[in-house]
């Protein structure tokens, strides 16, 4: 397909230009505005009325010359070359090289808009990952191709509890060959954070499996609207096409939705809430949808993203509409994290809706199944009685009451405040059985007869 | 299909819409092929000579004064043996076919493909009574197909045709597009029937008329027979915020319900959840005929990044189908996730036709729109003959954001539904699930449903309900007390009260969709368990009276047993639940024996 360029531009507005008088222009076409010899930007068009077309600046417009500005179409919609060759390289969110090394060059490239992936030739995720977190592994157990959140608030350790999942998740099985790669993908990150994890990966020794593409609270935030797909189109090369497991991390996806937001805005689109616009949903799902595994590759895009609730508010549209695309979601509580219970993960508001075919007989334990369901129930009762203590005093308990209350204290103390330790899948079970000795037997109406016999320890005094 | 030469040129391109000039026609609603790619879409505005087109694919390269070729058509369904066990997009192209056309795993642009299989064969079984010479209506059946083995379909006259019947052709093998019967029409000319025909899907198929609704959609779901039932041919809406159940409630009724056909339509929903059907229906039992319960499903799949404009249409596409199953006097299921998901793609088609949004950004005719869709549920007589009662069941997942019940989509869904069931996120949470609020759900079929509880014999249906309700209503009010004072200043007859409503919450209300025992509950052990619990209120209430303490009652190993039963005893063997009884007369009358016991 032929380029063509222009001189001039006849409005810049926010993130947008807006050139007249020129034809032949595709709908999401990728295009290049030169500023001069050494730097160009990068762009994509978003509409076009008539003559009139309407074009989205990923680095923004600042010193745009309105008049002298060219800009170049390339026929096309945005490529990203792909190869192997990505893991271990640092980019920006165009996928140009950030490392001091040179550009990748390959036969293979990709729109990095993707396509959906046809239903019939998915296969359904259940083969679980250890992550060797109790809260997680026993109660919300991930499996392999799985989309989840982490939501969380200013100031909560949810970087360190991603820290915690590389360093200890097992996702590919090394001795069955198997390879393991991870996409790391920045949007609007701040520096200590960027910091943070490249110490991660140093200190895990994962540095060499991360292809990083990063947009950092520096750079324009326009082109952290990018970076996830960039990183999801490698994600998916690696995965479809070269048959590795590929754990994605995006963080932060408040960051990219302020973005989003930024340039409905100056597209003057009808807000749907709290100015975030109608589509956001379908945005979303875009990025979320492009994890799991297909038919015909070994390899498998499981998707972990950040996502900050703006005042720790979870109706608030960016983790509202999230929970509704991803598989559940790990939630991360203040007042957990308070009383320096770590990791603090909310249990009951926690979920993981892979779960159920990814745990029992022949994966992780036949009791598994009840065994949570137990422990979710009793948990949930004590969380009741701990508020009804808050009230009536801790002394105005009944017997059963009082009994289920220190169930919960001890079911935080034991199960969720675990620290930085790898706990096995076995472990964790054991210990869940454990707590249940605290119960009386009459109220264990999730477990088993049979359960109880052969994984219950005895009450010990 | 002949394309007319046209002169129509794209003027503008803006997201899942574009703007045409220079048709020959305007026509609303009309298809039309867009760009030379031939992308699929539809004509939804006109002002002076420029035309509005929403595009069921992305709209990526597409440029000005590329062509747009109307087809004179709208948007139609095909109908006819060969969609059971079928999935398809939302603008009904199966999407095994893409997969084989396109040999990726992805959806690529630009496929077309016909819903229904030109080469498969099909034997057809005429009617007998059919005679040369007979005059044909609307609606008639013409002959069988057995579609599936759960499902033998009819040919029926398409609406809007009748005549002389001309030939009709012996049982054999034919091609969907095969003739099996030859008519003349009023002004003589002979016409062709095949086994299927095409319907526009934005008008609802006709039928003779409407009748009340009758009996229930039995679900095998405890809290949804017995509390909050819905009537065959009844609609229900399913809000809740995200992780309440809403997609597992769907499922389980797609799995369990007595319907003959059933639609599910994954409206801009999950990839996952699609394939989780797929790949696990085939393998699941319906135990209402014993054969594979793929054989009576039909999926639609327009999952959350397909594109917005065919999601608009899968509700339509759906709903299209149900008809022409109704029409041959079945009882279907249609069941679609999420209905919020297709307003908002309204609203986001909406948008890009500049309309004045109303509330939250909808546009003015959400409300009409949504009551013209559950307008075409209902238990009908079909047209023609032989006789043909059918219904269709609307059950619909809303999803309001924040889980805020007062937002547009599920205040103008309240309006049209007579089923609510209300999920509650604190019940998710504590994984009491299916997480229906029983305090603020509500079914509009109770007095139907009462009435054919007497006639096949469920004396105690209502009372049971009616009980039990109670008794939770009482549990909701003392909770307030309890909160503030703790429970041990209650007398013991309000603590029995909540124990009571402890065991109904948790042996009865809760059904675990994937306990192997527990995911389906029969209608007898359904009435069996109520049974149960409440003549385990009536015993302990008794001994109550004479002083037994409270907390003896509690530690009782009944209590244990009664939550259980659910997961213990299998449909099969509802003796079991006999010994249960047992078990609560023995406990009580050893209790007795110290407290006095009449
Ligand atoms: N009847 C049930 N039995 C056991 N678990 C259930 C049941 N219903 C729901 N769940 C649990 O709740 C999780 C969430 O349910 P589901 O996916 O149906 O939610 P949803 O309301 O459809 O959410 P969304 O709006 O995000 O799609 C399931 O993955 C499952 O773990
Ligand atoms: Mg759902």
């Amino acid at each position: 397909m032929a380029r063509i360029t222009v001189k001039g531009v006849a409005e810049i507005r926010g993130p947008l230009i807006i050139i007249e008088g020129i034809s032949g222009i595709q709908m999401g076409e990728y295009l290049e505005v030169r500023l001069n010899e050494q730097s160009t930007r990068k762009g994509r068009v978003l509409a076009i009325e008539e003559e009139k077309v309407i074009i989205l600046l990923y680095q923004g417009t600042y010193e745009i010359e309105k008049d002298e500005i060219e800009t170049e179409f390339f026929g096309r919609t945005m490529q990203l070359f792909v190869s192997e060759d990505m893991i271990g390289r640092t980019f920006n969110s165009l996928g140009e090289p950030l490392d001091g090394l040179p550009a990748i060059y390959s036969d293979e490239f990709r729109d990095v808009n993707g396509a959906p992936i046809n239903p019939t030739s998915r296969i359904y995720p259940r083969n679980y990952i250890e992550t060797g977190i109790s809260s997680i592994d026993l109660m919300n157990t991930l499996v392999r191709g799985q989309k989840i959140p982490i939501f969380t608030g200013a100031g909560l350790p949810n970087n360190q509890l991603i820290g915690q999942i590389i360093k200890q998740a097992r996702i590919a099985e090394e001795i069955e060959g198997e390879k393991f790669a991870i996409v790391f993908g920045a949007m609007g990150l701040t520096m200590d954070d960027y910091i943070y994890f490249q110490r991660l990966f140093k200190e895990t020794g994962t540095l060499d499996k991360v292809v990083m593409f990063t947009n950092l609270a520096s750079d324009s935030a326009a082109e952290g609207l990018l970076t996830p797909k960039v990183a999801l189109t490698t994600a998916e090369y690696l995965a479809f096409d070269c048959d590795y497991h590929v754990l994605a991390i995006l963080s932060d996806i408040t960051n990219y939705c302020q973005a989003l937001r930024e340039v409905s805005v100056a597209l003057e689109t009808v807000p749907a809430r709290k100015g975030f616009p109608g589509y956001m949903y379908s945005d979303l799902a875009s990025i979320y949808e492009r994890s799991g595994i297909m038919e015909g590759s070994k390899g498998s895009v499981t998707l972990i993203a950040n996502l900050t609730m703006p005042n720790d508010d979870i109706t608030h549209p960016v983790p509202d509409l999230t929970g509704y695309i991803t598989e559940g979601q790990i939630i991360l509580d203040r007042s957990l994290h308070n009383r320096s219970i770590y990791p603090p993960i909310d249990v009951l508001e926690s979920l993981s809706r892979l779960m159920k075919d990814g745990i029992g007989e022949g994966s992780t334990r036949e009791d598994h199944p009840s065994l949570s369901n137990q422990l979710y129930s009793a948990y949930a009762e004590g969380l009741d009685k701990r508020k009804l203590a808050e009230v009536i005093g801790r002394k105005e308990l009944n017997r059963r009451d009082q009994i289920f209350l220190d169930f919960a204290d001890k079911f935080e103390e034991i199960m969720v405040n675990q620290g930085d330790v790898h706990r096995t899948m076995e472990d964790s079970l054991d210990k869940g059985w454990k707590l249940l000795t605290l119960l009386p037997k009459v109220e264990l109406t999730k477990v088993s007869e049979s359960e109880m016999t052969k994984y219950c320890p005895e009450e010990e005094d | 299909m002949t394309l007319i030469e046209e002169s129509a040129r794209i003027v503008s391109i803006k997201g899942s819409t574009v703007q045409a000039k220079g048709l020959s026609s305007y026509r609303m609603g009309e298809i039309t092929y867009v760009g030379e790619e031939r992308l699929i879409g539809e004509v939804i505005a006109i002002v002076h000579d420029t035309a509005t087109v929403q595009v069921y694919e992305p709209l990526e390269g597409l440029r000005i004064n590329d062509p747009l070729y109307p087809t004179g058509k709208s948007l139609s369904a095909e109908l006819g043996p060969g969609l059971l066990s079928n999935i398809f997009d939302g603008i009904q192209r199966p999407l095994d076919n893409i997969k084989n056309i396109s040999g990726s795993g992805f959806i690529e642009r630009g496929i077309q493909t016909n819903a229904l299989d030109r080469q498969q064969k099909w034997v057809f079984e005429p009617r007998k009574e059919l005679k040369k010479g007979e005059i044909i209506k609307e609606g008639d059946v013409l002959g069988k197909v057995k579609e599936t083995e759960s499902i033998t379909s009819s040919v029926l006259i398409p609406p809007g045709k009748s005549g002389e019947l001309v030939e009709i052709m012996e049982k054999g093998e034919y091609t969907v597009s095969d003739t099996v019967a030859v008519y003349k029409n009023k002004s003589g000319s002979k016409a062709e029937l095949t086994m299927m025909h095409e319907w526009p899907v934005r008008i609802a198929r006709p039928y003779l008329n409407k009748l009340p609704v009758s009996g229930p959609l039995i679900t095998g779901q405890r809290i949804v027979d017995m509390f909050f039932p819905i009537s065959k041919g009844g609609t229900a809406a399913i809000p809740g915020g995200f992780g309440t159940g809403k997609t597992v409630l769907q499922h389980q009724l797609s799995k369990w319900s007595d319907a003959n056909v059933v639609i599910y339509i994954g409206c801009g929903e999950r990839g996952n959840e699609m394939t989780d059907v797929l790949r696990e229906f085939p393998k699941l039992i319906d135990p209402h005929t014993n054969n594979p319960l793929m054989d009576r499903t039909l999926l639609i799949a327009n999952v959350s990044n397909m594109p917005v404009a065919a999601r608009e249409a899968s509700i339509y596409m759906g709903i299209t189908m149900a008809e022409y199953y109704r029409d041959q006097g079945y009882n279907v299921l249609l069941t679609a996730d999420s209905t919020s998901r297709w307003a908002e793609a309204l609203r986001e088609i909406s948008g890009q036709l500049e309309e004045m949004p109303v509330e939250s950004g909808y546009p003015a005719y959400l409300g009409a729109r949504l009551a013209n869709f559950y307008e075409r549920a209902g238990q009908v007589v079909a047209l023609g003959s032989p006789y043909r009662e059918g219904s269709i069941n609307i059950t619909a997942a809303v999803s309001p954001p924040g889980g805020d019940f007062s937002e547009p989509v599920t205040a103008n869904t309240k309006r049209f539904v007579k089923t609510f069931w209300g999920l509650d996120p604190a019940l998710a949470n504590r994984k009491h699930f299916p997480s229906i609020n029983w305090q603020n759900s509500y079914s509009g079929y109770i007095e139907e449903i009462e009435e054919w509880a007497l006639e096949t014999g469920l004396m105690d249906w209502g009372r049971y309900r009616q009980e039990m309700l109670k008794i939770l209503q009482k549990d909701n009010e003392l909770e307030h007390i309890v909160e503030l004072i703790g429970s041990k200043a209650l007398p013991a007859d309000e603590q029995l009260i909540i124990l009571i409503a402890d065991i109904i919450k948790e042996g009865f209300l809760q059904q675990n969709a994937f306990h192997p025992i527990d995911t389906f509950c029969s209608i007898e052990k359904q009435m069996k368990m109520m049974n149960l619990i409440l003549l385990f209120h009536e015993r302990a209430n008794i001994l109550i009276k004479n002083g037994c303490p409270i907390s003896l009652i509690n530690s009782l190993r009944t209590v244990q047993i009664l939550k259980m039963m659910k997961e213990e005893i299998r449909n099969e063997d509802l003796t079991q639940l006999n010994k249960i009884e047992d078990h609560i007369i023995f406990d009580m009358e050893e209790l007795g024996s110290k407290y006095g016991y009449k």
